[in-house]
């Protein structure tokens, strides 16, 4: 029996900031003051406040610390671990008090407001130690399911629920499982979806790495209701650490048969495999993800038929999302009641966003359907740094749109985020200030969609590539107010013509930017100018004469010498030669270089 | 796994060791001063003892913890049993004794008086 618990978060942030070292380090130490036998250290999933990482989590005193550096190691075993005394330099700052305890999680504005459900376990169980998921009550509702419910039982316990998909599109779960339940065949597949693709999203990935147990066990609920018995999780090679954890977790839910045949003594058998993606983007559409599966090419099909009737092999499928598949056993545990009274009424639960940007906090939050924007970012979040003021959030990706300031209290859920022009998506949530272009953001996305088209279908290939050199047009200053209405007109059409959501939703960026900031599209073809002086060719560097020392520091510094002028005497760039490197005004102490 | 018995005996196995983690909101706290003066004076198997029966019994309301020096270092190891407003605060304490605390004082409610600071301090 271990007297303290030392966590050590093990997700691909903390990873990449060194956590692995520091692992390594406490357990040297441990063992130098003769503490192993007392002393547990043990690698979790992600705790979602990213930014702070490497995160460090003393049980039972709950000290939070964060930033932690392989050297702080021996200070924290000496003073915490053998003599009781926590070290509050290191400590996550908010939760500090006087006294030699330290406040709540609870109580931090990060985590306050946070409800946690999909993430109950991340940074709370070793992924690697299915006991501890089942100290959780892992597979207790699998268990329920196979012994005491019918699988329509179960699935209208779904559908009761109001359950939607995490993945973006919003579909009723337990409506996609009562569509596969019905269609009768030999053979049956339930598959997960863990090719996350979207930029700046990884939710599912923190879920992968920190609970991996929970996507084994809800597929098996999902293969019972349906009446499948293979299982596939299709995760991408480029999550070494969650395929690694997903591998483990299989090979031992097989050692405690929990996956495998007869499970519980029902009689009841469900496996599952891994396949690994080769990072597409567009085999996170569901058809896609089947025929890569099937060892093919990865490229959508048409719908009908629907997966639910012919999906992989042709045989009846679902396809759930990471996020959606971590929220099942919590349903089946807790009843559909307690799910539904969570969030808004047309989407029950909890939604898990990735916080990216120009945003104090960057990490992963868990929030009730319903939670404002303006309580992400500014309470949560901790608000944008640096002075700047927040101009816009991007959801949804490349398949979303931008939310605005001016709807910032609208309430999160499926059907209001549709309704002002953006959509969930996947979750990934990057959060833009005053110094973002809206053009640019939008040709970023663009940029992303024409490398990812699959090239199946013409409007997609042919249609993003039109629509990024429009932008591309716009952004250098040769745009007109007709290539504006062409560019609203092509994304229409790709809309209505695509083959698969892909093609579908890739002008979403462009139509919700011109939505919202027309203006900005104005201003780079009328006036030729970028108002957040982001767009190169738009944007000149120019020196206030007024502010201007003459110290040379900028002349010295200009690689091209674009600047001329005498010491003491204000000097001058030339516009002609000027890369706009913004080198000059990054070294200016007198803040004399502006651009416009 | 055959059977729902199985599940449940490995859970109730692992949980006493991921119980440690929840935010507990543990009414008794057991608190054993391991400052260095704890330590020299044997306060490290005290701990351990406490942590041992409070797991080995099951007492889910109990979280013991560590604390620094509290500054009466000649009664060293020094345990300080925290319900609410109430504190107890045992001296000189070895594993035996805290056995007996946990029994007598964390299960059935009374205090061991004689191992206390105030029968301690003529």
């Amino acid at each position: 029996m271990y007297r303290s618990n030392v966590l050590v978060c093990g997700g691909t942030g903390c990873t990449s900031s060194n956590s692995e070292l520091i692992i390594q380090r406490l357990k040297e130490e441990i063992k130098a003051h003769g503490l192993e036998k007392e002393v547990n250290v043990i690698r979790t999933g992600c705790f979602g406040l990213c930014a702070l990482g490497p995160i460090m989590v003393v049980y039972p005193e709950g000290a939070f610390y964060s930033m932690v550096k392989p050297d702080d190691v021996p200070e924290i075993v000496e003073e915490h671990l053998l003599k009781g005394r926590i070290v509050k330099r290191l400590l996550y700052q908010e939760t500090v008090v006087d006294d030699n305890s330290v406040k709540s999680l609870n109580d931090t504005t990060f985590y306050g407001k946070q409800r946690r459900i999909a993430l109950r376990n991340c940074g709370v169980i070793n992924p690697e130690n299915i006991d501890e998921y089942i100290a959780v009550d892992g597979y207790q509702a699998l268990g329920k399911v196979l012994t005491e419910m019918t699988p329509q039982q179960v699935i209208d316990i779904m559908k009761a629920s109001g359950l939607r998909g995490r993945g973006g599109a919003g579909f009723p779960t337990g409506l996609k499982w009562s569509f596969a339940a019905a269609n009768q065949a030999d053979q049956k597949y339930v598959c997960c979806n863990a090719d996350e693709g979207d930029p700046g999203a990884f939710m599912d990935r923190s879920i992968l790495e920190g609970d991996p147990h929970v996507v084994l066990e809800s597929m098996a609920i999902a293969g019972y209701a349906i009446g499948a018995s293979q299982g596939y999780i299709y995760v991408r090679a480029e999550y070494p650490i969650a395929v690694k954890r997903l591998q483990i977790a299989i090979d031992q839910a097989h050692e405690y048969g929990l996956l495998g045949n007869d499970i519980f003594g029902t009689g009841f058998n469900f496996d599952i495999q891994l396949r690994l993606g080769a990072g597409a983007f567009v085999c996170g559409e569901e058809t896609a993800l089947m025929t890569s599966i099937e060892g093919k090419r990865g490229e959508p099909r048409p719908r009908p038929p629907f997966p639910a009737l012919k999906g992989l092999f042709q045989k009846p499928t679902i396809l759930n999302n990471v996020e959606t598949w971590a929220n099942v056993t919590q349903i089946i545990l807790n009843g559909p009641e307690w799910f539904k009274s969570i969030g808004t009424e047309r989407s029950a639960g909890t939604k898990v966003f990735a916080l990216g940007g120009k945003i104090k906090h960057t990490g992963l939050v868990e929030v009730p359907m319903g939670t404002t924007l303006r309580e992400i970012v500014e309470e949560i979040g901790g608000g944008v740094p640096n002075g700047h003021t927040f101009k816009a959030a991007q959801t949804g990706g490349p398949s979303g749109g931008c939310i605005p300031a001016s709807e910032m209290d609208v309430k999160i859920d499926y059907d209001n985020l549709l309704a002002i022009g953006a959509m969930m998506g996947s979750g990934g949530m990057i959060i833009m200030d005053d110094t973002t272009c809206m053009v640019d953001i939008a040709k970023f996305f663009l940029e992303f969609t024409v490398d990812e088209s699959c090239g199946k279908c013409t409007p997609c290939r042919v249609g993003t590539r039109r629509l990024l050199e429009i932008l591309n047009k716009i952004t250098s200053g040769n745009g007109t107010l007709e290539d504006i209405d062409r560019l609203e007109k092509l994304c229409y059409y790709l809309k209505e013509n695509s083959l698969c959501a892909l093609g579908q939703t890739a002008p979403n960026p462009v139509l919700s930017t011109l939505k919202y900031f027309r203006d900005e599209y104005i201003a780079h073809v009328t006036e030729k100018r970028c108002p957040a002086g982001v767009c190169k060719a738009l944007t000149n560097y120019y020196i206030d004469p007024a502010k201007c020392r003459g110290c040379t520091l900028c002349a010295r510094n200009c690689p091209v010498g674009a600047i001329t002028g005498s010491v003491k005497q204000p000097h001058v760039i030339d516009t002609q030669k000027c890369i706009k490197c913004g080198a000059c005004m990054e070294k200016c102490k007198f803040g004399a270089i502006d651009k416009r | 796994m055959k059977s729902l018995a199985e599940l449940q005996a490995i859970r109730d196995k692992a949980r006493a060791q991921v119980g440690l983690r929840a935010e507990s909101g543990a009414s008794v706290r057991v608190q054993v001063g391991m400052a260095t003066c704890g330590i020299a004076a044997g306060a490290r198997p005290v701990l351990n003892a406490f942590v041992e029966e409070v797991a080995k019994r099951g007492l889910q309301d109990i979280m013991v913890t560590q604390t620094g020096c509290i500054g009466i270092c000649q009664y060293e190891p020094v345990v300080e049993v925290i319900e609410g407003d109430k504190k107890t605060t045992y001296v000189k304490m070895t594993a035996e004794k805290a056995v007996r605390v946990v029994n007598d004082h964390l299960v059935n409610g009374s205090v061991v008086t004689e191992y206390t600071i105030g029968a301690n301090a003529q």
